[in-house]
């Protein structure tokens, strides 16, 4: 598993319960307004990845026989790149087309720092110097 | 002070308006509808499917020619109609809107409704006023310009303003001509269909045609409907790409509003004084709070220059502090409920992460608890974080009662942190100095800087994105070229050949 991005128990059986009713599945990472920021679940391919996108992760989920490919667009991860990910999910309701909506829950990222250097008091003028966390290597976009 | 009564008004299910009338969803199945308030579920709400959206569909084709030949006074006339019966019923569509959404009753009274009023009048004015335009090319030769309605379109509405949004898209689709598929946020399905239980013997049947249910399931055939000319999005941007990428399988054109993650700035020169001027800052500043931040364009970074950064913040943290929680429905309460739980959940999990980050909790930081009927409800404490502009919680929209503070220098610092987002939809300009105030202004990439107010939303105000936060305006009169075709007649008046052949 990806060291980027990774998946809790609970997101892990519903990723499974997923598979078995819709196929190969695939994350969009959201941003912007309403139900942003949030990982969105698709059917593999059904959201175009393109130039403008990072593929983080292919996530290994236990019961799923192909990794299941976890994007977020490129501008997005360079804001993001001291973070680690985990998805979870919390019962809820709505995530623009995301496949999980009608089962009454809902994918939830959690982050963690990559870094613990970023975790001293606020200090506009080095904390602005700290964005990069070199340890994150971009990977080329992957074309479906 | 008062507190209204929970809304007894509701139907215990809604189904489908399509054709004008209410039709049973093509899958038999309804989901359930809870208040924000308590967390408990008051009416279920059909979970529409292809086949409810393909008959919505046939119902808006049925409908859109005779409305879009129908005079425009007389298109007119029913925008206004729907605002005076909205009018009569205003206190009701607020309780029933703020039981729908959390959002405190004060908020409903005063901006969701009123300003969803306005906004069908509006447009029932602009619309009579709309002119064609012919030129003459030559003495025999003349282009006219004629404004048509692009036929049926698609709207996809957001749950944190669930009327004022639909009036946002419905008045102006409705006003150039156009039929109507719109499909709420499943997290606020019912109160649109409160709205019809009032004026839909107003409209013609099948000019608006409301289908209930999950994104996957109803906004995605919608969406990605070769039948629609035209969707309108107002939401985030991995489901902006793929509604404009369902568009571009039937090139058809989209209109987006995603969000942002606004920055407010106040100069030194607004504690020049102790006076008004830097009282209604400080109001601008803790209007983070309004909605819950659940606003797209929410001032959720403040940016306070460094001469007077300590006092204002001082006295911005004891404004936030004088916030008034409580229940939804009574007049005092300021801040409500957030919509949903897995908003509650995100927003928490952002206070968690600012904390890693590092940034410093000034107040607030965590969930709020009422206690009472509302221990099931989804309450967080306006909260003031601390940090800098690198962070994650001042890259991303929280969409909660979240402000993230840092400082500047001067007005080019103060341009550089403003700009430096993804996001460009709103902004805040706070200076006595008009020559800062408009330098500022102009520099900030963002579609609507406010500049010594915030959060005003008046019809005949452009409203939309720079950036990655959406195509498009809303809010003015231009939007109604976001919902007519361009004819252009060329008409030759020469008696006489050309002599080519």
């Amino acid at each position: 598993m990806s060291d980027l991005v990774t998946v809790t128990p609970a997101a892990a059986e519903l990723i499974r319960s997923l598979r078995e009713q819709h196929g190969p599945l695939m994350f969009h990472q959201s941003g912007g307004c309403c139900d942003g920021s949030a990982p969105m679940c698709y059917p593999a391919g059904e959201f175009r990845t393109g130039s403008a996108d990072i593929r983080l992760a292919a996530l290994t989920v236990d019961g799923v026989p192909e990794p299941v490919e976890f994007w977020i667009s490129r501008a997005q991860w360079a804001r993001w790149q001291h973070t680690r990910l985990t998805i979870d999910v919390v019962p809820g309701r709505g995530s623009g087309f995301s496949l999980e909506s009608p089962e009454g829950l809902r994918f939830l990222l959690r982050s963690t720092l990559a870094r613990r250097e970023h975790e001293k008091a606020p200090d506009r003028a080095s904390a602005a110097q700290s964005r990069v966390a070199t340890d994150c290597v971009e990977q080329r976009p992957q074309a479906h | 002070m008062t507190r209204y009564d929970a809304p007894t008004h509701w139907q215990s299910r809604y189904d489908h308006f399509i054709g004008g009338e209410y039709v049973k969803p093509h899958g038999g199945r309804y989901f359930d509808n809870p208040t924000p308030v308590t967390g408990q579920p008051f009416c279920e709400v059909a979970r529409g499917t292809a086949e409810d959206v393909e008959r919505a569909i046939d119902a808006a084709h049925g409908a859109a020619g005779a409305w879009g030949r129908t005079p425009a006074a007389d298109r007119a006339l029913v925008l206004n109609r729907v605002a005076d019966r909205m009018q009569e019923h205003l206190q009701a569509l607020a309780i029933a809107e703020t039981w729908e959404n959390g959002k405190p009753i004060r908020e409903t009274l005063a901006a969701d409704i009123p300003l969803a009023i306005d906004h069908f009048r509006y447009f029932a004015g602009v619309i009579r006023a709309q002119e064609g335009s012919l030129a003459e090319i030559d003495d025999d030769t003349v282009a006219y310009h004629f404004h048509e309605p692009l036929g049926v379109v698609g709207q996809i509405i957001p749950w944190n303003f669930p009327l004022l949004m639909a009036t946002w898209k419905l008045a102006p689709a409705l006003a150039a001509g156009n039929a109507v598929v719109l499909k709420p946020a499943e997290q606020t399905p019912a109160s649109i269909h409160y709205l019809l239980s009032l004026v839909a013997d107003l409209l013609p049947p099948g000019v608006v045609n409301v289908v209930n249910g999950f994104g996957i399931e109803a906004g995605r055939p919608l969406a990605s409907s070769p039948r629609v000319a035209k969707v309108a999005f107002t939401g985030e941007t991995t489901t902006g790409r793929l509604i404009m990428q369902y568009a571009s399988e039937n090139i058809k054109p989209v209109t987006l509003e995603l969000g942002g993650k606004s920055p407010n700035i106040f100069f030194d020169d607004v504690s020049a004084a102790p006076d008004d001027f830097r009282d209604k800052a400080l109001e601008g500043f803790t209007m983070f709070a309004l909605n819950q931040g659940e606003v797209c364009t929410c001032p959720s970074r403040a940016l306070i220059q460094q001469g007077h950064y300590a006092d204002f913040l001082a006295a911005a943290v004891a404004r936030t502090r004088e916030i008034m929680p409580g229940h939804p429905l009574d007049t005092a309460t300021m801040v409500g409920a957030q919509a949903s739980n897995d908003q509650l959940e995100k927003i928490l999990s952002y206070l968690d992460i600012g904390r890693q980050e590092g940034a410093r909790v000034l107040t607030g930081g965590a969930r709020a608890k009422l206690g009472g009927e509302l221990s099931g409800g989804y309450y967080v404490e306006p909260t003031i974080f601390e940090g800098s502009n690198s962070m994650r919680i001042f890259q991303e929209e929280i969409f909660g009662p979240v402000v993230s503070v840092t400082s500047f220098a001067d007005l080019d610092d103060a341009v550089k942190i403003a700009n430096d987002t993804l996001y460009g939809l709103g902004a805040g300009v706070w200076t006595r100095n008009i020559n800062t105030a408009y330098r500022a202004g102009r520099a900030i990439q963002a579609g609507r800087v406010w500049t010594n107010c915030y959060h005003a939303y008046p019809a005949h105000a452009a409203f939309g994105g720079y950036k990655q936060s959406g195509i498009g305006r809303e809010n003015h009169k231009m939007m109604l070229d976001h919902y007519q075709q361009t004819k252009n007649l060329l008409v030759s008046y020469a008696p006489k050949k050309l002599g080519f052949f």
